[in-house]
């Protein structure tokens, strides 16, 4: 590659031509990978853009979500307020912008706390074998074949309303499905021949599930992660819909959903609208950034 | 051998085949031009990565996607194969080329007894044909195996990987082919098995009067059945000479390293005289000769130009050539 | 010479897992994979151990360096008994032990490059600082032909060559200065030409280390090539054990007979007759009662199939396991 000062030099003074090579870069790659990049890339673009939203919701909205006189109830989308106000007299924008961080928050929480619990019983689990192992699964197994939003409700309703408390009950429905892939692929891999080759040259089982199982596990748990916190958001939103977990005083776009839902049949469609589409989006972007992601990594055999 | 004015069975004119990957193009098979001639054994020798295997499946068009033929023709019997579709085709593998693989483990279908392998394989080209007659014809064959016809009854499974292997020379010949294209038949199984394969293997080519093409890594294999040889590295076709000629007066320098690194168990060895490097990467195609980088011999020609294939006469009269600048002056 | 390491009738079964019906009814079945076997390695040598599937002899090597654990029989190592070593004991002994496998690029983690598959093992066993393992690394790899090293050091598996690979495996095996190697088919996944590379290599690296090998093969003509001493295993029992010359050149039990005739010649010119065994190896579930071979031996008598036959001493290390003459 050559280093030409003159493109240096242009890159540096134009912000413009660095996208503009950003975007070659990943066309370039698009090209080579085709699709995959191209849903992968959307998906990180909608990610991003939400994540912007929960960090700097000042640049989004002028508005305060809990604020029931900045406008006037049930006013229909205007210059004003781009997305209506709701029958509060909030505005359903900053709703949405600032309901970002609660079920963002939420979803990604869960699912890194599942994550957490899950992916070490797996290891340990599928590793170790024998009746620790048995009796784990069947624990597992048996939360893994309960309807994940049922459960989900049954421990909110028990721990009662608040944000960590939310944050647990929508964990607990995800922690099988970590333990279970994990263990899964320990199992797998505990066959292959490099981990038999670790244990000639003299490492501890501690060691090798350290060192030669964990890494190759951990390229199917990424992937999945992602796709997980898409159903987490679902749940999350779910929950909220049907009224467990949250104080009044958070925006959540679930809990809003359930309230323009009342208000739809009088023709106030924005309230439902804005919120449903967000929780879509959301849901849609961590999809297709965990798809695309799976195709990278694990490529169906297409070349020889 | 002696030559015949006779037109070869099949023919491989110019044969080009690629792979596009995502780092670049494969060129699998690089302009190879080949002829076989009814009633021979011909050698097809070369090491991972050499097209070998590409060729065998391209002589039936059974080269999947995204390899591509790019070029040249295949021809039996002077029609040429890479135009067939459909039903010519269809008639064309099982009936007058039969092709068997290496691995009989994945070759044969788990959930058929050995008896509808059979049967399945005589419908596809005789849809009228009875049961019966069918299971007859299969119990012929087997006998022939050295199989027993109770044998008919059972499943993969309940069979040896050396009795698959045999089970799969019977669906080759059931239809009595006239080129039996065999693709490392014989690198998963035992030396002893191995021995027995190759003594039926000849046993039937006299017996069904068949045209043998064997493609092998294996020399001591080739050895002791081919005619001739053709030796290919990185795509091409480096030499083709009678199997004598190719084992005592090597003319490439590849064939004459291959002859010098694999050891000979009725010899006194002390050592092998090793091939430096590896077989060449594919995808980064440099000009001139492929085994350049590795060549004891190499000249300056040979990383800038394509050698020319030279034609020349073997022991016996037989006809031999290579791809060599080494022998340039002759062509 | 001095024996380095023994194998003292080493046997191992493996259960059969029978099905929820099956382990009900009847006796446990087992496959009798390695049937009781005896042998020695001088220091400095290379015993072959040749057969087909199903003889045994990649369990055996397993055994011997305690990668599994028989299910009776001892090793006994620079005169010790090693059997019985546990936990630190055995951890220490795998450094002066070590195994090369016979698939390359399955035998490294896809997630650890070069640098850190080979300096694992020095890491385990207690050596130095990361630069100095480093170096033993570096050092290593030029020895066994991986060039150029520091360029190769942070390459995975996957942007390797087979032969590269291997060598790899054998750099790993290495680095912490061996007694003993175990190479279990370490060229059958190579191409022919990458074969007699491997072959040199591990040549020069045992008069280099002062190394001594178990070598483990399918065929014969590396074994004749690289190995002092070449034993014949067949469905789990050593049939013939002797020195290169002697085994090739005056075979003497049946098996090895039919074996070595069977054995494909590179040079067109050579017909010999091959007079193969009939039938197929059997199972090691159920395996022939007296000698293993008898069902498929062309000169069996009667007595072959009362009792497992000795291994006769024909003189100067030439062992058989055949009562007939």
């Amino acid at each position: 590659m050559q280093d030409k000062p003159e493109a240096r030099r242009k890159s540096f003074l134009s912000p413009a031509s660095g996208v503009a090579s950003l975007i070659g870069k990943f066309s370039r790659a698009a090209r080579k990978y085709r699709i995959e990049w191209w849903i992968l890339s959307v998906g990180a673009v909608i990610i991003a853009v939400v994540a912007f939203m929960t960090l700097f919701p000042g640049l989004f909205t002028r508005f305060d979500p809990n604020d029931q006189n900045a406008g006037p109830q049930l006013g229909a989308p205007s210059i004003g307020h781009f997305l209506g106000t709701d029958n509060l007299g909030r505005d359903v924008g900053a709703r949405v912008v600032y309901g970002s961080r609660t079920i963002l928050g939420v979803a990604f929480a869960a699912s890194l706390l599942s994550a957490l619990i899950g992916i070490p019983l797996g290891l340990i689990s599928g590793f170790a074998g024998n009746w620790a192992d048995k009796a784990l699964s069947l624990v597992m197994d048996s939360v893994y074949s309960f309807p994940g939003l049922i459960l989900a409700i049954a421990f909110a309703a028990m721990l009662g309303p608040g944000v960590i408390n939310i944050t647990v009950a929508v964990a607990v429905v995800y922690v099988p499905t970590y333990f279970r892939l994990v263990r899964g692929q320990t199992l797998q891999i505990k066959q292959e021949l490099y981990v038999e080759a670790a244990g000639a040259i003299g490492a501890r089982r501690s060691t090798i599930l350290a060192k030669y199982v964990f890494p190759n596990v951990i390229a199917t748990v990424v992937v999945v992660f992602s796709l997980n916190i898409a159903d987490a958001i679902m749940t999350e939103a779910a929950l909220s819909y049907i009224g467990l977990g949250l104080p009044a005083g958070v925006p959540d776009w679930g809990m809003d959903l359930s309230m323009g839902k009342k208000f739809l049949p009088s023709g106030v469609w924005w309230m439902i609208t804005y919120p449903g589409l967000m929780i879509m989006i959301l849901a849609l972007g961590f999809t297709m950034l965990g798809e695309g992601l799976s195709e990278i990594l694990n490529p169906r055999l297409q070349e020889y | 051998m002696s030559e015949t004015a006779e037109a070869p069975l099949l023919e491989i004119d110019g044969l080009s085949i690629a792979y596009p990957i995502s780092i670049g193009t494969v060129r699998a098979i690089d302009r190879l031009s080949l002829s076989v001639r009814k009633g021979e054994v011909l050698g097809i020798v070369g090491e991972s990565g050499c097209g070998k295997s590409t060729l065998g499946l391209s002589i039936l068009k059974l080269l999947k996607a995204p390899g591509r033929i790019t070029g040249g023709e295949i021809r039996y019997k002077g029609r040429d194969i890479l135009a067939m579709e459909g039903r010519e085709l269809m008639e064309l593998r099982g009936r007058d080329i039969a092709m068997i693989f290496q691995s009989p483990l994945t070759s044969l279908d788990p959930l058929m007894s050995v008896k509808r392998h059979f049967v399945e394989t005589m419908r596809a080209h005789e849809p009228g044909i009875s049961e019966g007659d069918a299971v007859a014809k299969a119990g012929d064959i087997l006998e022939e195996l050295g199989i027993e016809r109770s044998r008919l009854e059972e499943y993969p499974y309940q069979l040896s990987g050396g009795m698959r292997q045999r089970i799969m020379i019977g669906l080759g010949l059931i239809l009595r082919p006239e080129i039996l294209l065999a693709d490392e038949p014989t690198t998963a199984l035992d030396v002893i098995v191995e021995a027995g394969f190759t003594e039926l293997l000849m046993k039937l080519k006299r017996q069904y009067d068949l045209t043998v093409l064997l493609i092998s890594h294996n020399l001591g294999l080739v050895a002791e059945i081919a005619d001739r040889i053709a030796v290919m590295y990185g795509g091409r076709l480096v030499e083709l000479a009678s199997s004598d000629d190719i084992f005592e007066h090597p003319l490439h320098p590849y064939t004459r390293g291959l002859m010098d690194c694999v050891p000979n168990i009725l010899l006194d060895q002390k050592e092998l005289t090793a091939m430096p490097g590896s077989p060449p990467d594919l995808v980064d195609q440099k000009p001139g000769c492929p085994f350049a980088p590795r060549c004891p011999k190499v000249m300056a020609a040979c990383h800038s130009q394509d050698p020319v294939t030279i034609h020349r006469r073997g022991s016996g009269g037989a006809e031999r050539s290579v791809a060599c600048w080494l022998y340039e002056g002759e062509a | 010479m001095a024996t380095l390491i023994k194998a003292e009738g080493l046997v191992k079964n493996f259960p059969v897992k029978e099905g929820f019906l099956g382990s009900f009814g009847g006796k446990r079945r087992y496959v009798h994979a390695v049937d009781d076997v005896s042998f020695e390695i001088a220091k400095g040598e290379v015993l072959g151990l040749a057969g087909e599937s199903g003889s045994g002899k990649s369990t055996t090597g397993r055994l011997l360096i305690r990668l599994i654990e028989p299910s009776s029989g001892k090793t006994i190592y620079r005169g010790r008994d090693v059997s019985s070593y546990r936990g630190r004991e055995l951890e220490a002994l795998r450094e002066k032990m070590q195994i090369v496998f016979q698939d390359p690029i399955g035998s490294l983690s896809p997630r650890m490059s070069v640098g850190q598959a080979i300096g694992h093992p020095l890491a385990i066993h207690g050596r130095v600082s990361f630069s100095e393992r480093k170096d033993a690394v570096l050092e290593m790899m030029e020895k066994v032909g991986l060039s150029p090293a520091a360029y190769l050091y942070q390459k995975y598996p996957h942007q390797l060559s087979g032969g590269q690979a291997q060598r790899v495996v054998i750099a790993r095996a290495l680095v912490t200065k061996p007694d003993f190697v175990v190479a279990d088919e370490p060229i059958a996944m190579a191409d022919v030409s990458v074969r007699a590379l491997i072959l040199q290599l591990m040549r020069q690296l045992k008069d280099e280390m002062g190394l001594t090998y178990l070598f483990i093969t399918h065929d014969l003509a590396t074994a004749k090539y690289l190995c002092d001493r070449v034993a014949i295993m067949y469905l789990g029992r050593i049939v013939e054990v002797g020195t290169r010359d002697e085994l090739f050149a005056h075979p003497h039990h049946p098996y090895t007979k039919a074996l070595l005739a069977a054995v494909p010649i590179p040079d067109p010119r050579v017909r010999k007759p091959k007079n193969l065994p009939s039938g197929e190896i059997p199972s090691a579930l159920n395996p022939p009662s007296g000698c293993h071979f008898h069902p498929r031996c062309p000169y069996a008598k009667p007595e072959c199939s009362a009792g497992r036959p000795p291994l006769k001493d024909l003189g100067s290390g030439h062992l058989s396991a055949c009562i007939l003459d």
